[in-house]
């Protein structure tokens, strides 16, 4: 496969600010009826007039500094001129030169090894309103607007061309999201809270850039579809044209919409509704105010509670698991915790699309202390976290109700005895030489115990009695 | 017209010419402020001036009866006044003098408007204007032009020239207008009425309909200076919605006094040039010489890059244009078409019958002058120009505390006259635009005639030094004034 080229343009929507970029609007509009949210400024109703919303700033510096930029010394607004019936003024206020921040990077890990992505700038921008096509782009007969997204606070993050798969391109909005959550500016499970902009080349071809793409996993299958496409039309011997495309989440494809020639010119010019301001005097007071990040976290985790790498890295790519294992460690083994957390529980909650709020680290903490005390076995363990997620209830009233506590030695003993006495062939077999026979000999003392045993001493014990 | 009980207000002598403290001792006097508000309206709608885009008569008379009852109180109490159709008013149409928004009525109150109201004047309705105020002669508003007070043959001057024609015209006794290059001084001085473009920024702009941004603001009318200074006393002050406004706010009708001693004139040569008609330029001299024999000294000067201003102007103008009139799409309010098409068309199709010629003419030519490869050579470079115009200025009313020029080069033109020649209209803004290029505040006050024409003299001041500007305008018109 030849060289592939991605950059990406992530908006990602502060809906944890109050209010919207240049009104006093509320924010919290994801619940509410159409147009609810709404005043002359963010309807562009003639003669109104934005003015910034100083939290918003302060967010987007933040952010900029989670992500190593350089702070600009001042900052201000531009028009960005073009017709779209979303986009209430005919304008969208924007940045073009002097953003909010500018040369910055983060580190993703793709298979164990660390890349530097470089990020070129970070500006802000006001939302259009959304709007929602009857059916698809492309045939819908009409569509509607809701404007209560109209002049929400955006911030767009470009990255340099650094991206070389799909796959890169996810594990990197991963981390970003990632450490967006940790800053605390914004909610991930609102709709339309982060849409990016792909753009992609094949070595020596044109680039096409896709538009608005709405999930994260959209941004892969996009990126995936255009591969073969571009390598398709290489192929065939017809030249890639630079193109906007859109991406069709539901059919999996990318569409044109216009190729160069169709290309806009912007107009930017300075909003001098708005005046330039000084943003560096804000900088040393949000910095105090920054979090521990994701990186730092997995590094502590690793020095301060001796777990593995692997398991750190887990454990921070949530910032509610990262804290959930905090309050655990605090009460017992950190490697005991880390493992079940970071494995089991993780994997349970996974299976079933569950949050790590969905479980309370009081309940992990019982567990655990059960299984250090050798009261119940790993596979008891597992099935107390998998009753609480499915049925509720607390692991001791779980423990007595499924009869979960783990059976003493003498009696595994016993039973090992009696399925030796009921199953003369399978003792047969494994002395005539098949190892096999020992697993089901196993399975049988497992079924009678009803797994209360713990394996390894039913192993043993087998073995012993077999005489070998 | 309805049969109703009349006092003797309507019969009261020069009521139409009567100033704010005229009418405000009327009422205390136990006058009725509903007859004085429906006398008006009487007149406005028996005048031929065409001055009023829409009139707010059933709501004014009933701010008029509440008052009545209430008492009259606020520093505008039961004063009526127009206001230029591009400042939204709150349930009252507001067009701009445009098609495209023909039916337009804002849910909220500009700035200015909610300041009025506090101080209780009476808003009587919305005056006409050139369409966006993009015009010298209110010729270009879809409503129809405005006629001019003093010979009904010829233009009012504009943008606002429906403003200064109402106050010239005795319907009303002060208005509103709003100055983006000179849109309140030259119809002050085509009307031989007084208008004052403030410093950028003294003036919230917020519910001004933007034809040029940068450069606008919002100006009080009136017959004389000092009701000018107590408008602007109510209208002026810092406003949080109106990221622009800078709170420089001092008190304008207490800074008035009958002294000039003090005031060091600049008389910028530029301002006299070619073009200036005799008249005009034998009456500004006349009205320097006044303000001279009162204590004033004058030195003539030079403002060096003048000759550049007006192609500044006109292209940060328009490219601001271009930009502020593009929400006008007809999807949330204003014109709709019969039929809808796709957006694309539908957009378009808004536009060409919204819009007038001489709208469409400038919003194309700032759409070019912003344009990718033009931008640097345009745009950009008319903000430099104006970064030396305004050093000009700055420089010049260091030594000075005030320039005096002629407001317009020539009185008022006829109607149908000049509007062909788009080209010969914006050279009449020749002495206006490097006011609002350079930001500081300018006042025209009548100072004479030609023939039956008013002339207009432009005093301007160093920005927000509101307080010389009139003064200097209170004392000349009080030591004779247009009257020598
Ligand atoms: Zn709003």
């Amino acid at each position: 496969m030849k060289d592939v080229i991605i950059g990406l343009e992530i908006h990602i929507q502060l809906n944890k600010l109050r209010s919207k970029l240049f009104c006093s609007c509320s924010t919290k509009y994801h619940d509410s009826e159409p147009d609810t949210h709404t005043c002359p400024v963010c309807l562009g109703l003639p003669g109104t007039l934005p003015v910034i919303n100083r939290k918003a700033v302060d967010s987007a510096i933040k952010v900029a500094l989670a992500l190593n930029c350089e702070i600009e010394e001042w900052t201000m607004f531009y028009r960005k001129n073009y017709y779209y019936p979303d986009l209430v003024k005919g304008f969208q206020i924007s940045q073009y030169d002097y953003p909010i921040a500018i040369d910055g990077k983060i580190n993703i890990e793709i298979e164990d090894v660390e890349r530097e992505i470089r990020i070129k700038r970070v500006h802000m921008e006001e939302d259009p309103g959304r709007l929602i096509h009857v059916g698809t782009i492309d045939r819908s007969r009409y569509s509607l607007i809701d404007y209560n997204r109209s002049g929400m606070a955006l911030l767009e993050v470009v990255t340099e061309p650094d991206l070389r798969t799909p796959k890169e391109a996810r594990i990197f909005l991963n981390k970003l999201k990632n450490i967006l959550e940790y800053l605390d500016v914004f909610d991930s499970s609102l709709e339309g809270s982060l849409r990016s902009d792909a753009n992609i080349s094949l070595a020596g071809g044109a680039r096409a850039e896709i538009k608005n793409i709405s999930s994260y996993k959209g941004v892969e299958k996009a990126l995936l579809f255009e591969i073969v496409r571009q390598n398709n039309l290489v192929r065939r011997g017809v030249k890639v044209v630079q193109e906007t495309r859109h991406f069709d989440e539901a059919r999996g494809v990318t569409i044109s919409l216009r190729t160069k020639e169709g290309e806009e010119d912007y107009r930017y010019f300075p909003e001098q509704d708005l005046v330039p301001f000084t943003i560096l005097d804000r900088v040393d007071d949000i910095k105090k105010t920054l979090p521990e990040l994701p990186d730092a976290k997995r590094k502590r985790f690793v020095l301060k509670y001796g777990i593995s790498d692997n398991h750190a890295k887990v454990l921070i790519s949530e910032l509610g698991l990262a804290n959930f294992f905090e309050i655990v460690a605090t009460e017992l083994d950190a490697k005991l915790s880390a493992t079940w957390i970071a494995d089991v529980l993780k994997g349970e909650l996974n299976y079933r699309d569950l949050d790590i709020s969905a479980f309370s680290p009081d309940h992990i903490i019982q567990i655990l202390q059960m299984l250090e005390k050798d009261k119940i076995t790993e596979n008891g363990a597992v099935q107390i976290i998998r009753t609480i997620m499915d049925e509720g209830g607390k692991p001791s009233e779980i423990v007595d109700r499924k009869g979960l506590l783990k059976i003493e030695t003498d009696a595994s003993e016993n039973i090992v005895l009696l399925v030796l006495e009921e199953n003369p062939a399978a003792v047969q077999d494994y002395l005539g030489g098949k190892e096999e026979s020992l697993h089901y000999l196993m399975g049988q003392v497992m079924k009678k115990t009803r797994g209360r045993a713990d394996p390894n001493t039913v192993s043993e014990l087998l073995k012993k009695k077999l005489g070998c | 017209m309805r049969q109703r009980k009349r006092g003797d207000i309507s019969r009261v002598p020069g009521l139409f010419s009567m100033n704010i403290n005229g009418m405000r001792e009327l009422f205390n006097s136990g006058n009725s402020v509903e007859e004085t508000i429906h006398s008006t309206f009487d007149k406005i709608e028996r005048s031929k001036l065409n001055a009023f885009i829409t009139l707010s008569k059933e709501i004014a008379l009933e701010e008029a009866r509440i008052l009545d009852k209430n008492g009259a109180k606020g520093m505008l109490g039961g004063i009526p006044i127009g206001i230029k159709d591009s400042i939204s008013t709150k349930g009252i149409q507001t067009t701009c003098g445009s098609k495209i928004l023909e039916g337009y009525v804002p849910p909220y109150d500009a700035h200015v408007i909610e300041r009025l109201k506090l101080e209780g004047a009476i808003i009587i309705g919305k005056t006409n204007m050139d369409e966006f105020a993009m015009g010298t002669s209110t010729e270009t508003s879809y409503f129809g032009p405005t006629r001019n007070p003093w010979d009904l043959k010829r233009v009012p001057g504009g943008s606002s020239g429906g403003s200064a024609a109402a106050v010239a015209g005795g319907e009303a006794p002060i208005a509103l207008g709003s100055d983006t290059g000179g849109s309140v001084r030259c119809p002050a001085s085509f009307c031989g009425v007084v208008g004052l473009k403030p410093t950028y920024g003294l003036v919230s702009r917020y519910g001004l309909i933007a034809y040029a941004n940068s450069l606008e603001q919002i100006g009080p009318f009136a017959r004389n200076v000092k009701d000018v200074a107590l408008l602007l006393d109510v209208i002026a002050g810092y406003d949080s919605k109106d990221s622009t406004s800078i709170n420089e706010k001092c008190e304008y009708l207490k800074a008035l006094r009958y002294d000039v001693s003090d005031v060091k004139i600049g008389v910028p040569k530029e301002y006299f040039g070619e073009g200036i008609d005799e008249d005009v330029e034998k009456a500004v001299w006349k009205g320097i010489k006044t303000l001279e024999d009162m204590g004033a000294s004058y030195t003539e000067i030079s403002l060096k890059h003048t000759k550049y201003s007006l192609a500044a102007y006109y292209i940060i103008a328009m490219s601001e244009a271009s930009s502020n009139l593009a929400r006008f799409d007809g999807l949330r309010y204003g014109l709709r078409l019969e039929k809808d098409k796709d957006w694309h068309n539908t957009f378009s199709e808004i536009k060409a019958q919204g819009f007038g010629e001489e709208v469409k003419r400038r919003i194309l030519l700032g759409t070019y002058a912003l344009s990718a490869g033009y931008y640097g050579k345009y745009y950009l470079k008319a903000l430099k120009v104006r970064t030396l115009i305004k050093r000009d200025f700055e420089s010049a009313l260091k030594d000075t505390s005030v320039l005096i020029t002629p407001t317009m080069p020539f009185p008022a033109f006829k109607i149908g006259e000049k509007i062909g020649d788009p080209l010969a209209l914006y050279l009449a803004d020749v002495n206006t635009v490097p006011i609002n290029l350079a930001g500081v505040p300018s006042i025209s006050v009548p100072c004479g005639f030609s023939g039956k024409l008013p002339i207009g003299m432009q005093i301007i001041g160093r920005h927000f030094d509101e307080a010389t500007v009139l003064r200097t305008a209170y004392a000349f018109e009080q030591g004779g004034g247009c009257d020598t």
